[in-house]
């Protein structure tokens, strides 16, 4: 018997931290993860949110998984493309420091 | 305070205290462990919201496939421990933490206050579990949502094209 | 009735035909021959001719019926109705037949004519351009003598203005004796601007018409002609002055005949045909034609006929002190035409109409002689040893020169006049039938019996002693100078001795040009036997009965015809005792000097050209050029559009405007836009640092910031 909110208020608390370590990490590889921790939140939402409907109504209800489903393939694909470019770029710079791109700055 | 709810509590320190770790670990090897654990903790609410599929695929795709592929870039990389270099924002930090604690003070405070939420979460029943649950999902998936998943299988054919075509960009210029 | 009908349905040949010929020398003309293009040219006038007299022949056996063609619509608009339609009657057919008929003949006199002068003048190529205008003359003038309206007529009636100033001008770079000079082309202008004024009283007659009749249509109009002048005599005086007016331009009478004697700058056929037998007498047909309107108006007849009478008297003085032998003729046609002007304006419409035909054979007859006595002379200027012009024969003969040969030679062209009489005498000798032909022209013209002229212009005086005695006496002290001047021209151009080497080696013309001649000849002989005054020889008078009503037919007077003749040998024996009896020498002065004055009056054409400069033309060009100068300049450009307008407008811009509001308003606020945004610019882009991990976190504010909007709002 848990509310939903108290999974909403996770999910909340879980992209917050996603957010924060984009925001403070450098190292791109850890920037990456907090991403993917921020889509698992969004995904414990989806979720939470598809299971909540599912007990108002009465009737099973699987959209919200389906989601939760495309954001797991999407996030793969992201990841190999992210991964390849991190190792390409790794290759043509010897560091991947996030803050040594910055050659599109104005 | 059913023990549904001790578990959840639990389980909840343990997802945020897993995140915060993945954040703030100085070793992405240690990161990317910290980051298992939240998954797996992430599969086992799923189990609590009656999708055990997602928590089946969370734990095979993400804590399996995605995070082994990490794991093996940082090593190949040896990114594990980057030279600390003079920090080009000194402001950024501070900054992000006042604005991480205001999003959490915010988002619950809407939460609670506004968004009136009252539906309360049982336990899945044993349908839930059920092969015909299986069944009618993938009915879903495959009728309701057959354009957004052919664009996405398009969409893995892209990203593989594309991490091949990068990867291989070395061998080209060697052969040209 | 059948066969009249067919002949009718030919009216619209007597234009088309002159147009068929036209187009051919205009589109083929540069490929044909000399002949070729003269022979189509003539033929399309005879054609023209063969209509005439077929016309003439039906309306004959329809008794004098009026006869109409319609070949087209025209105008029609509102309640005036207007079509293209011919009017075939005995008074357009008598036109026709001697526009055509002495139409051709100068036709082909001008084959040969112009054979010479194109080569006398160095251009060649000019030949075919003179054939065309011939016929584009004699289709004009076919519209204006078979017109049902007044409108139709007035096209013809501009037409013919425009050939007429086209063949004025013809060699228009260059003066009579061929000097490049403007002369012809100013003569040319003179012509066509008196014309206008002619025909601007002719327009106002026309629109007074419609005013009155509401239509232009003959018939209309005169069926309603006695009728309006009993409502509004006024009116119908107006129409026939205005039209006195239009007839004053085109017939060369006072105050608009300055033109004529300029005119004969154009070739000799040109001053015979247009300026002698056929155009000029246009005037005379207007008012024939309009005959039931001026006897609603005897006021305004009575002024016609004084016009014409004054004119007869004035030109023919003038023409006694005239040394060019086609000024003569042309003073002379003035005269003459004045005497048909002074009959119509009686209302003596036969003897009108006889003395114009009449006079259309003789004076072209004089006029073509007087071309190839001008000619034999340039003929005898050339062959005389001291010629440096002659063209070489041969080869290089038949070559058109480039324009700068052209004017080469005639920078070497010694100056000689072929046209003055002074530089004549003797040509009894080296041009007899030229001689003889002239003969016949000048006793016709003086009117001695039994020639033409005696019986036409018998007539008119007949019939103005009858009922004007003063007109009678003007004319007949005219016809007094007509003899006097014809005789001077005789002895002084035929008689005595040569009076230059040219005179001398003058030769006689080609047959192409005396044959017409001789024609004409027989013509001006036996022409007075068309009307002579007995009973049942009024051949013409019954004619144009038909047309212009029932017309006196008055016998033969004993007294005024013994009167003219006798005043006429009379005053050829005081020509002779002047000019005969001892030649004119090279160089003496003009016997007639002795009077002094008056001669010198005679000789300067009265002053009258200068008398217009000083009233007319130079006050109008003094006021042109002040309204350009003074009001135009001065006032509207200087002014009021430069000073006031464009001052104000520069005072405005650059004071008012530009330094307060565009340099101090506008200017300065864009000036300061421009710089906040520098600035701004140069400080956002700070913000643009290339650290994605801002940008993130510039994405986390505004997610923050609008987190926060939803919980405060």
């Amino acid at each position: 018997m848990i509310p939903v909110d108290y999974y909403i208020i996770l999910s909340a608390i879980l992209f917050t931290i996603g957010a924060l370590g984009v925001l403070i990490r450098r190292n791109p590889l850890i920037i990456f993860m907090s991403i993917e921790l921020m889509l698992n939140a969004a995904n414990l939402a989806f979720v939470a949110f598809g299971r909540s409907w599912e007990i108002t109504s009465g009737k099973p209800f699987y959209t919200g998984q389906i989601f939760v489903f495309f954001v797991i393939a999407v996030a793969a694909a992201e990841v190999a493309v992210g991964l390849a470019l991190i190792v390409e770029i790794f290759k043509t710079k010897k560091n991947i420091n996030i803050d040594e791109m910055n050659s599109l700055k104005g | 305070m059913t023990s549904e709810l001790i578990v959840f509590l639990v389980l909840s320190l343990v997802a945020i205290s897993s995140a915060l770790g993945m954040a703030f670990s100085r070793n992405a090897i240690y990161s990317a462990l910290f980051l298992v654990l939240n998954f797996v903790t992430v599969a086992v609410f799923y189990l609590l919201l009656g999708a055990p599929l997602i928590a089946m695929s969370q734990i095979t795709v993400y804590a399996g496939a995605i995070m082994v592929l990490f794991l093996f870039v940082i090593m190949l990389l040896g990114a594990e421990n980057l030279a600390p270099l003079p920090q080009a924002m000194p402001w950024q930090r501070p900054l992000a933490f006042i604005l991480a604690v205001t999003l959490v003070v915010e988002s619950i405070y809407l939460i609670f206050a506004r968004a009136q939420l009252d539906t309360v979460i049982t336990a899945p029943d044993a349908a839930a579990n059920s092969m015909e649950s299986l069944r009618e999902m993938a009915m879903t998936l495959f009728n309701q949502f057959l354009l957004p998943f052919e664009i996405t299988s398009i969409l893995l054919l892209v990203a593989m094209v594309g991490a091949i075509v990068l990867t291989n960009r070395e061998k080209r210029k060697a052969r040209a | 009735m059948h066969l009249s009908e067919t002949i009718i349905s030919l009216a619209p040949w007597l234009v088309f035909a002159p147009l068929t010929g036209l187009l051919i020398n205009l589109i083929f003309g540069r490929r044909l021959s000399e002949k070729a293009v003269g022979t189509v040219a003539s033929l399309a006038s005879g054609a023209a001719f063969v209509v005439s007299v077929l016309l003439a022949y039906a309306v004959s056996i329809n008794h004098g019926e009026v006869m109409r063609w319609r070949l087209a619509e025209w105008i029609h608009i509102g309640t005036l109705n207007l079509d293209w339609t011919f009017r075939i009657d005995s008074l357009s057919t008598t036109m026709m037949l001697v526009v055509s008929g002495v139409g051709t003949l100068i036709h082909i006199y001008a084959i040969g004519y112009m054979h010479e002068d194109v080569r006398f003048k160095h251009d060649e190529g000019r030949y075919t351009r003179f054939f065309i205008f011939l016929n584009l003359f004699i289709a004009a003038m076919m519209i204006l003598v078979s017109g049902d309206s007044y409108m139709m007529l007035f096209v013809g009636w501009e037409g013919v203005g425009l050939s007429s100033f086209l063949l004025i001008g013809f060699w228009f770079e260059m003066d009579t004796l061929g000097r490049p000079s403007w002369a012809n082309s100013d003569a040319a202008k003179k012509a066509f601007i008196a014309n206008r004024i002619g025909d601007f009283g002719f327009l106002i007659a026309a629109f007074l018409m419609f005013w009155g009749f509401g239509s232009l249509q003959f018939d209309q109009v005169f069926a309603g002609a006695s009728s309006l002048s009993a409502i509004n005599s006024p009116l119908t005086v107006a129409i026939t002055l205005f039209l006195l007016l239009g007839v004053a331009g085109k017939s060369a009478q006072i105050p608009l005949y300055v033109w004529l004697p300029d005119a004969m700058a154009g070739p000799t056929p040109v001053s015979a045909l247009i300026h002698a037998a056929t155009m000029v007498t246009a005037g005379v047909y207007l008012v024939a034609r309009s005959a039931p309107i001026y006897a609603t108006a005897p006021a305004a007849q009575y002024l016609v006929a004084m016009t014409g009478a004054i004119t007869a008297l004035f030109a023919a003085t003038i023409a006694v002190g005239q040394y060019d032998i086609k000024k003569v003729l042309a003073y002379s046609t003035v005269s003459q035409l004045g005497f048909m002007v002074a009959a119509v304006g009686m209302g003596a419409y036969t003897a009108g109409m006889f003395h114009l035909i009449t006079h259309a054979f003789f004076k072209a007859l004089l006029f073509l002689s007087a071309g190839s006595v001008i000619l034999g002379l340039e003929r005898g200027h050339h062959h005389a040893p001291s010629s440096p012009t002659l063209p070489p024969k041969g080869e290089g003969s038949h070559r058109p020169l480039s324009p700068r040969e052209r004017a080469r030679v005639r920078e070497h062209h010694e100056i000689f006049d072929p046209g003055d009489m002074r530089n004549m005498g003797g040509l009894r000798k080296t041009m007899p039938v030229t001689f003889w032909l002239y003969i016949v022209g000048t006793l016709a013209l003086t009117g001695i019996f039994p020639f033409a002229g005696f019986w036409s212009k018998d007539e008119i005086l007949l019939d103005a002693s009858l009922h004007f005695t003063g007109i009678y006496w003007l004319l007949t002290i005219a016809a007094f100078f007509t003899a006097f001047y014809m005789g001077r021209q005789i002895w002084m151009v035929f008689f005595g001795e040569s009076r230059s080497e040219a005179a001398a080696h003058a030769e006689e013309s080609p047959k192409v040009m005396t044959l017409p001649l001789v024609v004409l000849a027989i013509l001006s002989a036996v022409g007075g036997g068309l009307n002579l005054p007995f009973e049942g020889f009024h051949n013409l008078g019954h004619w144009l009965s038909y047309t212009l009503g029932e017309v006196e037919s008055l016998p033969l007077d004993l007294t005024v015809a013994g009167v003219s003749t006798l005043l006429a040998l009379t005053a050829i024996f005081v020509s002779w005792l002047l000019y005969g009896r001892t030649p004119l020498q090279a160089g003496q002065i003009d016997p007639l000097k002795r009077l002094g004055l008056v001669f010198t009056g005679m000789e300067n054409k009265w002053f009258v050209d200068e008398g217009y400069f000083a009233v007319i033309i130079n006050p109008f060009k003094k006021i042109s050029q002040f309204l350009a100068d003074v009001i135009d300049w001065r006032f509207w450009h200087d002014f009021v559009h430069d000073t006031l307008i464009v001052g104000t407008y520069n005072w405005l811009s650059t004071i008012a405007l530009d330094h307060y509001a565009d340099q101090k308003g506008i200017d300065a606020f864009a000036n300061w836009l421009g710089t906040a945004t520098q600035w701004i610019s140069e400080n956002v882009r700070k913000i643009q640092n290339g650290f994605v991990r801002s940008y993130a976190l510039a994405v986390m504010l505004g997610v923050v910031l609008i987190l926060g909007y939803l919980i405060f709002k």
